[in-house]
């Protein structure tokens, strides 16, 4: 027992201590709940990817004499669909623009959005005064309205979907990465680094950033569900992708009217959407949950 | 109390008036103007020129702005392209249908959602705990268009129980207490609770975690007092914030509707929304988002208000 006590203490003092993502890593990894949403995320995202290499059958081509095959028929796993196109590959292809269509929203959405917040806040004065005012009047609309509401004006496609989202997601961003700018560029370390010479940009570049982007990237990553579930509503009501382009909410659309013949087959787009929304979702809880423990 | 309602007012008018911007320049984001979707394809170019005059759309954008703002403060949002009957009476009457749906669809949801959020605050890292927080985020979680498919091709389709579409016997849409009417409204409110519990549950179940472990609790029970009294303390405190909470999410359901009013064929603004989008009807779409849009902001007064008469120390600068 003596030696181990010595070998501990003979560990050199200047040896660098965990770092706070290695830690949050770490607590992540310890998530069997976000691990396993992950893994789904991550069989979702390969299925999509690979769907041209695995996909059994082709998305576009479907026979009307097999059409609405059940659950399990031999040939259709996943049975087919109004125009008896296979299920299985149609969903599979289907996550491409559903996962791209979800997701690209909140990417550009943090980047504008803490791009306007961080500099609102750290302008300050009236300048911040003027952006977030204008962010309230987005703020006024129910996220759904607002994105049907421009898509709906801008009318149908993928270009015009993924811009209303944006829209939508910008203000929300924004406001999160002000209120955490603001909190974060009167603490005293900003002041340290201003008095000590320190120009705008390099305090923004490593005492703001640093410190806000995590906490503004954990929001955005709980956005990614809302997104998914809004683009596939977009498109279920043919405000984002056309047919015969395969994508979750349209297929959840044109199968409508098979419910009474095939209601298992008719609900496995939405399923999907749901499988997809619900992993986002736990996989951000336990990325904020990792995240909240500071060393 | 009424000077805080006030200060609110004054604050809260900017926010309308940038509303009416939005909702004003929504009509010229699509390329082309309004009229080119209904105009005949073989008009003239004077035609077209004299059907643009008619609608104010030769006009510059602010002129046009002023015009239409001067006619929406005094209730007439224009006519509709596609029918020609005025914006406002058509909007009128989707609105009540939409309240009557949205309102009953926050009651369950708060109903459910204050329930597991109680029990799930109260035994924290219990079983009844984890079972209530995933009640909450699989109704955060759940497409709530496909869900109100699923509800149709259960209790519709394979029950036969209810019926799926509509808002009453015959395709009528007025809207009246009874049974015959109750029926439909069934499923659509149901489908639609699903958000607002999720997140009720959520909210009161961090708020009641929070108050359980502040001093004032422990010291309540340090005096004595009963699990019964004590909960009522815990309510007192909670019910601010959830009333909150609730009064936003009649408003984000209200506004949000369109999805599962179009699976259901309820003849609300979310239909009436459709409609327009489809026929490219924008003074119609510019209506209806106006006023969905003006009652969230009213909505979101009242609602700070009442809050922060509730709790005096809720109040926002």
């Amino acid at each position: 027992m003596a030696a181990v006590d010595l070998s501990a203490v003979a560990i050199p003092p200047a040896e660098r201590s965990e770092g706070y993502w290695a830690s949050v890593l770490r607590r992540l990894r310890r998530d069997p709940v976000a691990m396993a949403a992950l893994a789904i995320i991550l069989l979702i995202v390969l299925a999509a990817i690979l769907a041209p290499y695995i996909a059994p059958a082709d998305p576009f081509r479907g026979s009307m004499a097999r059409r609405l095959r059940a659950v399990g028929t031999p040939g259709y796993p996943l049975g087919s669909d109004e125009l008896g196109r296979d299920m299985l590959t149609r969903l599979m292809y289907g996550g491409r623009l559903s996962l791209f269509m979800g997701v690209t929203p909140v990417i550009l959405a943090f980047i504008a959005g803490s791009g306007v917040g961080i500099f609102a806040a750290y302008v300050g004065g009236w300048v911040n005064t003027v952006v977030m005012r204008v962010i309230d009047v987005f703020f006024a609309f129910p996220s759904v309205l607002l994105a049907i509401a421009l898509s709906g004006a801008l009318g149908a496609g993928i270009l015009n979907s993924i811009v209303s989202l944006t829209v939508v997601f910008v203000p929300q961003i924004a406001r999160i990465a002000e209120a955490v700018t603001t909190q974060t560029r009167n603490r005293d370390f900003v002041e340290a680094a201003r008095i000590s010479g320190a120009g705008p940009l390099t305090i923004v570049r490593v005492h703001i950033l640093g410190n806000v982007l995590g906490p503004i990237f954990v929001y955005a990553t709980s956005l990614i569900s809302v997104s998914m579930i809004l683009s596939s509503g977009l498109s279920f009501l043919g405000l984002g992708v056309k047919p015969p382009e395969p994508e979750w909410g349209l297929m959840l659309n044109t199968l409508r009217t098979a419910i009474y013949n095939q209601p298992l087959v008719a609900a496995l787009p939405g399923v999907m959407i749901f499988i997809t929304s619900i992993s986002f979702n736990l996989f951000s809880d336990g990325l904020r949950g990792a995240m909240e423990v500071r060393q | 109390m009424l000077l805080y309602a006030l200060k609110r007012l004054v604050y809260v008018l900017p926010v309308a008036f940038g509303v009416s911007i939005v909702c004003f320049l929504l009509v010229h984001l699509a390329p082309g103007d309004p009229l080119t979707a209904i105009m005949p394809i073989d008009a003239t170019a004077e035609q077209q020129a004299q059907m643009r005059a008619a609608y104010g759309f030769d006009k510059p954008l602010p002129v046009q702005y002023g015009i239409w703002l001067f006619k929406v403060l005094q209730g007439d949002l224009g006519a509709s392209i596609a029918s020609g009957r005025p914006v406002a009476s058509e909007v009128g009457r989707a609105v009540g249908n939409s309240l009557i749906l949205a309102s009953l669809a926050t009651l369950i949801g708060f109903g459910f959602g204050t329930f597991f959020g109680f029990v799930a605050g109260y035994f924290r890292g219990s079983p009844l705990d984890r079972l209530a927080s995933v009640v909450s985020i699989l109704g955060v979680s759940v497409p709530h268009y496909w869900l109100g498919m699923v509800m149709v091709i259960v209790f519709s389709a394979l029950l036969g129980w209810l019926p799926s579409t509509g808002a009453g016997p015959g395709g009528s849409t007025a809207w009246r207490f009874d049974w015959e009417h109750l029926q439909y409204i069934i499923l659509p409110a149901v489908t639609m609770s699903a958000i607002p519990m999720g997140i009720i549950a959520r909210t009161v179940r961090a708020l009641v975690a929070d108050i359980l472990s502040q001093d004032f609790v422990q010291a309540l029970r340090a005096k004595g007092m009963g699990e019964w009294p004590v909960f009522k303390h815990v309510v007192r405190n909670a019910a601010p914030t959830a009333l909150a909470v609730m009064g936003l999410q009649l408003g984000y359901l209200l506004g949000g509707s369109i999805l599962i009013e179009t699976v259901f064929a309820w003849p609300g603004t979310g239909f009436l929304l459709n409609t327009a989008i489809f026929q490219r009807d924008l003074p119609l779409l510019q209506g209806t988002i106006l006023v969905l849009a003006l009652f969230f902001v009213a909505l979101n007064l009242i609602v700070d208000v009442l809050q922060s008469s509730l709790d005096p120390r809720i109040q926002r600068g």
